[in-house]
């Protein structure tokens, strides 16, 4: 440039009449202002490079640090729940479903139509879709549908290209083998609710799941694993361009149960279509061994949501489908409840096993005549044959000579009426033995008409079936078992119970002893009221109790009239068939109780069914056995 | 050198290949060299491939040198005639972009001709730095005086300028008329003339900011307060301060800026191009740039102002200061200096349209250099 410019000087020094021209000084002279402009512009914009690189460089960089990394959770896998046999009856399966990142498409409305030409979008998915366009940020994926089948994976990664924005993912979705089988005792789990996600942020994490009921609910904190992260060196739009660190998280815990899934198939077998509950116990432990409630529901609907039509179909079901019978439901115990009151009275010493008690067919309690179940009587007789013919009239007088604040004391010892601290369900209720001061709790007054009819388990007191099991188990044993669930978290045993650590009752064994001698002779003595509840197994017996609950007061109009027939009440004010029994009867294992609702007389429809379900677990003999045991039991899916 | 000085001093009449010898190569090495610096930024910009933009752009520099070298062979008395058919050519492609232009982000500026993406606000700049050089070349300074004459050129910048105005292209607007306004400047405007234009300017521009779609007062109001919408439009801003800032004195490394490599950078292979290379070769490489483009502007203003005839010296001015402005335009953007809007970096940014104008822009320029000497068609009075 410089030598140019010498030589173009030359030239103009060989010109005279160069200088004559007004325009080229003038151009030269404006053109170099112009230049001095351009050079302060460029100097300008220089020194503000300066600035922003060097001066200010570190307060930026540090901002540009934050840019590229991010720390990502993500969702650890829900441990497993097993059965005592280790099969699984909660587990995870792979769920494909597919996301939208609204950041990667200009077109979101078209991208939704043309997925919506693939994989049908319901109106209940689109208005979720719109909603959380509006709430996320443009780089938080969206699910658009989850649950994908092959057909519509396939459908999907053809049509990628015209479906910007649209990517495919995998997460867990828990899964129930066997469905409304043991619904109520592992529950469910459901998409956190918000106001869950506001005090634990972790919720928010997509693929996270609470458990909303039963050992899904109880456990959720052992379920749930640790959250892993990755940090992430991300661009712009969030997209992962490099991993940096990795913490993998922790699996939640696995579960076993104390439940056998066989045996628990086995109860609904015999339950069939009745509305009725039934627990199994290990009377030596606690360990409950089956707890069906019928009927029941399909678990892993909550997953994804449950229809309105549904939802209403389940409450308004009289039968209670999603209710877990076994600890929520509330019965009066009826006669079941006479052990309970006999030995209250023996430890009160207003009985002793020899004292008669003669029944005319009914008794006279202050002015109001109340009825033995048998309109003849039973005559003059003991404890043993009170128990035996179940005798009303005999309970209603050692219920009036014990008092009820002496039987309530004793039968809450039995675990009824109380509560069970070692189940592992939420919503157990407590249900009540009613006592005078209870009574004048609640403003009223305790008659003596109250406790003649809480002595045959009727009137205020009730119980759930899970405590009667419970009850048969402590008869059985004379200590206090603990029902209980789990049998071991992550393959620590969690609660071990057996006999030698179950205390003792503070009960003389000799009362014990009599009242099973009258359960025995309930099942396997002539007369007795539960002959059907005989076993067919050789050498082995079990005692029982039957019960018939009444729901509704009989008159004694209906009574004298002669064509008194519960059978022939409309189904909701039929009495509830009970029975409560042990078994083998001079070694106990097993206790078992069962509730029908409804089903009239206890003696000719619960005991024959406690028999079946009696006989099924002594055949199966669980707690004897390190693999399930024999071949009819309808191996569910292990994945 | 006695071998030039002979072939200055030979007859006008120059073959091709002794025309060719009178480029000045210097500058056209200075050119390539940016051009070199482009293609290093676009290998980067396409994480580390030439395959989306480097290689592209590449190809079309090549044919932009070759189309620089053509046009700088033609002589003036050939482009002054080239110059109305030119300016007429497109004003009809401004209008035919209003009518059925590409709507790019909020405005039509792109109109595809036998599939190839023409930006017709471009071509008028060219075209108008043409029109008006061929106009003051016949007006002799002492009619420079006289108002009357001021008028067609008025016209001349105040058409296209309205036309891009309704695109709506407010950048490019500004562009074109401050082109216009330094050629009038160069040409012996009279300085009562200037005051009495820009006393009236802060009226109009009131009136002006009134139209401006909301698009553009958005710009503004987020680039006096970008941080106020991060994520919103003030992020291009903050995004390319932060990117600048990780750049720091030496650079992060070639390839390796973190967030031009990580997307953060918007747009970072056309308006952004200048981050992207601050980032990774720190403030050193990004002044050297700087540097480099204001040796390419002085070098034009020296051109223009080594020419002998009017025509040749406003064409040299016009084309300096219309690339000074994108090149200024562009790196206040891309510092926040000023708001943002779309006017890519010259030579370097990716995109055909742009670059092919910046090169016949430089053939142009060219053109004046090697017809410096040449004299024609002037008025006696202008006549060196």
């Amino acid at each position: 440039m410089k030598f140019r410019k010498k030589k173009s000087g030359n030239r103009l020094m060989s010109r005279p009449e160069e200088g004559k021209n007004p325009s080229r000084g003038v151009f030269t002279r404006r053109a170099l202002v112009l230049m001095a402009a351009q050079g302060a512009v460029l100097g300008a914009l220089g020194e503000r490079l300066y600035g922003l690189q060097v001066l200010n460089g570190s307060h930026y960089a540090k901002l540009a640090e934050n840019n590229r990394l991010s720390k990502r959770f993500f969702a650890p896998p829900r441990g497993r729940i097993t059965d005592r046999f280790g099969i699984s009856v909660a587990s995870n399966r792979i769920n494909w479903r597919a996301l939208l990142l609204a950041e990667e498409t200009t077109d979101i409305a078209g991208t939704l139509e043309r997925f919506g030409q693939l994989v049908p979008l319901e109106p209940r998915d689109l208005t979720r879709i719109e909603h959380e366009l509006k709430h996320k940020r443009r780089f938080i994926p969206i699910m658009l549908r989850d649950f994908l089948s092959w057909d519509d994976m396939a459908r999907l990664e053809l049509n990628m290209p015209s479906l910007p924005g649209v990517l495919i993912d995998v997460g867990t979705t828990r899964v129930y083998p066997f469905g409304p089988l043991l619904a109520h005792v592992v529950g469910y789990v459901a998409p956190p609710a918000e106001k869950d996600v506001v005090h634990n942020a972790e919720l928010a994490l997509p693929g996270m799941r609470v458990g909303r009921s039963g050992i899904e609910q109880t456990q959720d904190g052992n379920l749930r694993g640790q959250v892993g992260s990755v940090e992430m060196e991300v661009n712009a739009v969030g997209r992962v361009m490099a991993e940096l660190d990795r913490d993998e998280g922790l699996a939640g815990d696995e579960i076993a149960l104390t439940i056998d899934s066989g045996l628990q198939q086995q109860v609904l077998g015999r339950i069939a279509d009745q509305s009725a509950s039934a627990v199994v116990m290990d009377c030596r432990n606690g360990e409950v061994l089956a707890m069906v409630s019928n009927p029941s529901f399909d678990p892993s609907l909550f997953d994804s949501g449950v229809s309105q039509a549904q939802w209403i179909e389940w409450t308004n079901n009289s039968q209670t489908p999603l209710i877990n019978k076994a600890v929520s439901g509330l019965y009066p115990p009826g006669s079941t409840f006479k052990p309970a009151v006999a030995m209250a009275a023996l430890r009160a010493g207003t009985l002793s096993p020899s004292d008669r008690i003669s029944c005319p067919g009914y008794i006279d309690v202050g002015g109001t005549r109340f009825h033995c179940w048998s309109r003849y009587g039973h005559g003059s007789i003991n404890l043993r044959q009170g128990l035996k013919y179940s005798c009303d009239v005999f309970f209603y007088e050692v219920a009036r000579r014990t008092g009820m604040d002496a039987i309530a004391a004793t039968s809450e010892l039995f675990g009824l009426g109380a509560k069970l601290p070692e189940i592992e369900l939420p919503h157990v209720r407590q249900g009540l033995i009613p006592t005078p001061t209870w009574r004048r709790k609640h403003g009223h007054h305790w008659n003596g008409g109250d406790t003649i009819v809480s002595g045959i388990g009727q009137g205020f007191v009730q119980v759930t079936p899970l405590q009667l099991a419970t009850y048969a188990s402590r008869i059985a044993t004379g200590r206090d078992v603990q029902p209980h669930l789990i049998r071991s978290i992550a393959g620590r045993t969690a609660v071990l119970t057996d006999l030698g650590h179950a205390s003792g009752m503070d009960m003389p064994d000799q009362f014990f002893q009599d009242i099973r001698a009258g359960m025995f002779a309930v099942v396997n003595e002539e007369g007795g009221t539960a002959p059907k509840a005989r076993l067919d197994i050789p050498g082995v017996q079990m005692a029982g109790k039957t019960g018939s609950a009444q729901v509704r007061r009989v008159s004694r109009a209906m009574r004298e009239s002669g064509h008194f027939n519960s059978a022939n009440l409309p189904w909701e004010y039929r009495p509830h068939a009970l029975f409560i029994c042990y078994a083998p009867y001079d070694a106990p294992r097993y206790a078992t109780a069962v509730v029908i609702e409804h089903g009239n007389a206890g003696a000719d429809v619960a005991a024959p069914l406690a028999r079946d379900i009696m006989t099924d677990t002594l055949r199966r003999d669980p707690v004897n056995h390190r693999e399930p045991p024999g071949q009819e039991v309808a191996q569910a899916e292990v994945d | 050198m006695k071998f030039q000085k002979r072939l200055l001093r030979a007859e006008p009449n120059f073959q091709i290949l002794t025309k060719l010898w009178q480029v000045n190569w210097l500058y056209v090495l200075l050119i390539c060299a940016l051009a070199v610096v482009g293609y290093g930024a676009l290998y980067s910009a396409g994480g580390g491939t030439s395959r989306p933009f480097a290689g592209p752009q590449s190809i079309r520099f090549c044919f932009g040198v070759v189309m620089m070298l053509g046009i700088s062979l033609m002589s003036p008395s050939i482009l002054v005639r080239m110059a109305w058919p030119l300016y007429i050519f497109s004003l009809i492609l401004l209008v035919a972009v209003l009518r059925m232009g590409h709507v790019g982000k909020g405005a039509e500026r792109w109109l595809m001709l036998g599939g190839l993406q023409v930006q017709p606000s471009e071509l008028a700049k060219i075209a108008l730095v043409l029109m008006l050089a061929a106009w003051f070349h016949k007006i002799s300074y002492r009619r420079m005086g006289n108002p009357l004459f001021l008028v067609p050129p008025a016209l001349m910048v105040l058409v296209p300028v309205a036309l891009v105005l309704k695109e709506p292209n407010l950048g490019t607007a500004v562009i074109i008329g401050t082109v216009g306004a330094s050629m009038f400047f160069a040409a012996g405007m009279r300085l009562w003339q200037i005051a009495l234009l820009i006393l009236p300017m802060p009226f109009l521009a009131k009136i002006a900011y009134g139209h401006l779609h909301d698009y553009q007062k958005a710009r503004v109001t987020t680039f006096l307060h970008p941080e106020s919408d991060p994520l919103g439009a003030g992020y291009n801003i903050i995004q390319s301060k932060i990117a600048l800032g990780s750049g720091g004195m030496w650079g992060q490394g070639y390839l390796h800026g973190t967030q031009g490599q990580l997307n953060f950078l918007p747009e970072k292979q056309t308006d952004f191009i200048f981050t992207m290379i601050a980032e990774e070769w720190g403030y050193v490489g990004g002044i050297t740039v700087i540097g480099m483009l204001l040796l390419l502007v002085f070098g034009g203003m020296l051109i223009a102002m080594r020419s002998r005839n009017q025509f040749g010296r406003l064409l040299g001015l016009g084309i300096s200061v219309n690339f000074f402005l994108y090149c200024a335009v562009n790196l206040s953007m891309v510092m926040g200096a000023i708001p943002v809007g779309g006017v890519p970096l010259p030579l370097i940014s990716y995109g055909g349209s742009a670059m092919l104008m910046v090169m016949f822009g430089f053939g142009l320029l060219m053109s004046a250099w090697v017809h410096r000497n040449d004299t024609f068609g002037e008025t006696v009075e202008n006549r060196d």
